[in-house]
């Protein structure tokens, strides 16, 4: 039976777990991840779950102790934030060269420095090139639901890559929401038994694992995981559509709202997708053609979708809650115009740096987004980069 | 415990010939005497290093059990993440037979970059073996210091200049680092004694918790020594010279496992290598005095707390 809970982000992320079930998962606290994790060592606590917990003594740890659970054959997960994911960096990129299959939560805080403990999206956007998987989250129900996701997403044939799902810390993680949770015996049919295909601990079949890779194969191994990541746009399609028939929410790379007659798209990531929806609502009522584009998949990147979908529109704007320095505006910016390149109709593309460090994010600003647009569209004249809700 | 020489030499020989391992090289050797004892059903994980770069350059491997290499600072940690896998996938029935878990990491691996991941794993508790092959620098990367570089030795990042003679600071004691976490079994042995060698990691596999060896394992590149087949004897020599004692900890009981009947005086261990012949000039030797003062201070240290006196 689906239950209908009162749930924060991080409690659905644990209950997602919990019904996962890994085999081993590592956890080391930092803020605003420590919730999950608690929660889901209560469920060990009480044996509801057959995970072995390690509780490393750091990050780095806690992602080498994945890498060596995972490659010994163990469904694995692990879950951290801003300077915890920065100092998993390094083991990052070899979790993913190892083509290893395991999910880890990323609940979104600003990367130091300044200290803060607050969502923005840098901490991810840091290892945006390290080979995983990328899905972001707009409300707990989403959090919940790409959990689940992930788990077969990452163990997919075509794909056996590690997965992040994101939530903004905070504004997801630590807001109640209503949220639907499929009953145990759904999830665990959905997500099906672990067969790994050459496990360290099978020492009958011996296999050496992470090997001295030099000029003359690590080119070709780089190109393996190019193809891992893109079959994983038609696997995420696939499973989106699977977990939709079980749930009712049916998952693409990318969510369309209002888009298609619309002539101003704001594209956005996480919580402030949710956002958006309300100003668009509100502003289609006074007969303003707008709509939302909102990314799930950051990678893989749905260029040809994106492209698609924008190219009809009259003006863009660009949500980035992070910055790349000396770019051409935020990460997902970059991506954005980047996919256009080539389209015979290239819209004008504003680019909105927003939210760093938990700011806060309102209704009004994004109406004035949306008139920035109106603007643009009038009079061609437009400011490529600016800087939401921020003390100049 | 006791190692029955005769039918451990009959078994099969788990790292291959063929690896790329320099001639003279102890750490193969001490390799090999490790996976005698531990058998085909062990799971080893690789500290970034020498060891690591020579046995398994793709498309080949020497390695005929299972084998990972993650990094340089995490071996204990992976292979705390493999051996967590185990007990995970044994308690549900997936897997049915006994495996033994073993990380090892050269000094640079171990007393430095992984000694955080290393005291880690320790503390936790996982059934593991940590093998230090202790060659006292970073020899992979070209001979830089380590903490486990004695005082005065000549690197390439603490050269014997003309205004600094060798490595200013002492080595780090990580035996009795390994020691304070209070851990079931830590020992120190050196591969000319394959025996003492082959019985402690016996022992550290069935201690029933995590165990650490510290094995001096010398590098006739890195130490400077023009006969490459004097590898084994300068193992002898520092334990014979007592700046390598052999000993054990099980359950915080000391046990000294060799008293040479004559202590060597360190020289003996110090001449053959080019690393130390700069302290054999007249304004360096009371580096050497201040060495042999270290090493007489550790061993009676040593000797008391292993009911020697």
């Amino acid at each position: 039976m689906t239950q209908t809970l009162a749930l924060t982000g991080n409690e659905a992320g644990a209950a997602a777990m919990r019904q996962i079930n890994p085999d081993v998962v590592a956890a080391y606290p930092i803020t605003p991840q420590t919730e999950l994790m608690h929660a889901f060592s209560k469920f060990v606590a009480d044996g509801k779950v057959k995970t072995e917990l390690i509780l490393v003594e750091s990050e780095h740890s806690a992602m080498s102790a994945c890498i060596g659970s995972a490659s010994a054959g163990a469904r694995t997960m692990t879950a951290t934030s801003a300077n915890g994911l920065a100092l998993m960096w390094e083991v990052v990129y070899i979790a993913a060269s190892l083509r290893i299959p395991m999910v880890m939560p990323v609940v979104n805080r600003a990367l130091s420095g300044p200290i803060n403990i607050h969502c923005d999206h840098s901490d991810t956007m840091g290892c945006r090139d390290s080979g995983w998987l990328q899905l972001f989250s707009e409300n707990s129900q989403e959090a919940y639901d790409n959990v689940i996701q992930a788990m077969r997403i990452a163990e997919h044939k075509d794909v056996l890559l590690p997965v992040m799902v994101t939530w903004d810390g905070f504004i997801i993680s630590h807001t109640t929401e209503r949220v639907e949770i499929l009953d145990d015996g759904t999830v665990k049919k959905f997500i099906g038994e672990y067969t790994p295909e050459r496990p360290l601990l099978d020492t009958d079949n011996p296999v050496t694992i992470g090997p001295l890779d030099l000029s003359d194969y690590f080119f070709e191994h780089k190109r393996q995981q190019v193809d891992g990541v893109n079959n994983a746009y038609q696997v995420i399609k696939d499973i989106g559509k699977e977990y939709g028939k079980l749930s009712g929410r049916s998952y693409g790379l990318v969510e369309e709202y209002q888009t298609d007659d619309a002539e101003m798209i704001a594209v956005a990531l996480g919580s402030t997708a949710g956002t958006i929806k309300a100003v668009v609502d509100r502003l289609r009522r006074e007969g303003m053609k707008v709509g939302l584009l909102k990314i799930r998949s950051f990678r893989p990147f749905p260029f040809a979708d994106v492209a698609s979908i924008l190219r009809k529109a009259k003006a863009i704007a660009v949500f980035d809650r992070s910055i790349a320095y000396g770019s051409m505006g935020g990460p997902l910016f970059g991506e954005i115009r980047s996919a256009l390149y080539g389209e015979k109709e290239q819209p004008p593309a504003l680019n909105y740096v927003y939210g760093l460090g938990g700011r806060d994010i309102n209704t009004a600003q994004i109406e004035g987004v949306y008139q920035d647009l109106e603007k643009a569209i009038k009079t061609n004249k437009y400011q490529t980069i600016k800087y939401l809700g921020v003390r100049e | 415990m006791a190692i029955k020489l005769k039918e451990i030499a009959k078994r099969p020989d788990l790292l291959s010939g063929g690896h790329r391992a320099c001639a003279g090289c102890t750490a193969p050797t001490v390799i090999r005497q490790i996976l005698l004892v531990s058998g085909k059903d062990t799971v080893i994980g690789f500290a970034t290093g020498c060891m690591e770069v020579v046995t398994t350059i793709y498309p080949y491997t020497a390695w005929r059990i299972p084998y990972i290499h993650n990094a340089f600072e995490n071996a204990a940690a992976t292979i705390s993440g493999a051996e967590t896998a185990y007990r995970a996938l044994k308690k549900q029935g997936k897997i049915k037979k006994d495996i033994n878990f073993i990380a090892m990491g050269g000094d640079g691996g171990t007393y430095d970059i992984g000694l955080q991941s290393l005291s880690g794993a320790m503390e936790r508790g996982h059934r593991m073996l940590y093998v230090c092959y202790d060659n006292q620098a970073y020899m992979n990367t070209g001979i830089q210091r380590s903490g486990s570089t004695p005082l005065g030795a000549a690197t390439s990042t603490c050269p014997a200049g003309d205004a600094i003679p060798g490595k200013k600071q002492h080595r780090k004691e990580l035996t009795s680092i390994m020691v304070a976490h209070g851990i079931p079994y830590v020992a120190q042995a050196s591969p000319h004694n394959y025996r003492d060698l082959m019985t402690k990691v016996e022992k550290s596999l069935n201690c029933g918790g995590p165990a650490f060896m510290n094995v001096i394992a010398p590098c006739h590149r890195g130490w400077r020594v023009k006969q490459m087949e004097n590898s084994i004897d300068l193992a002898r020599l520092a334990v014979d010279t007592c700046f390598w004692p052999l000993y054990e900890v099980e359950n915080g009981k000391y046990k000294l496992n060799y008293k040479p009947k004559e202590k060597k005086p360190l020289i003996e261990w110090l001449k053959p290598q080019g690393r130390f012949q700069h302290l054999f000039k007249e304004e360096n030797k009371h580096i050497i005095d201040e060495l042999q003062a270290s090493v007489d201070r550790k061993w009676e240290e040593l000797l008391k707390k292993c009911g020697e006196e």
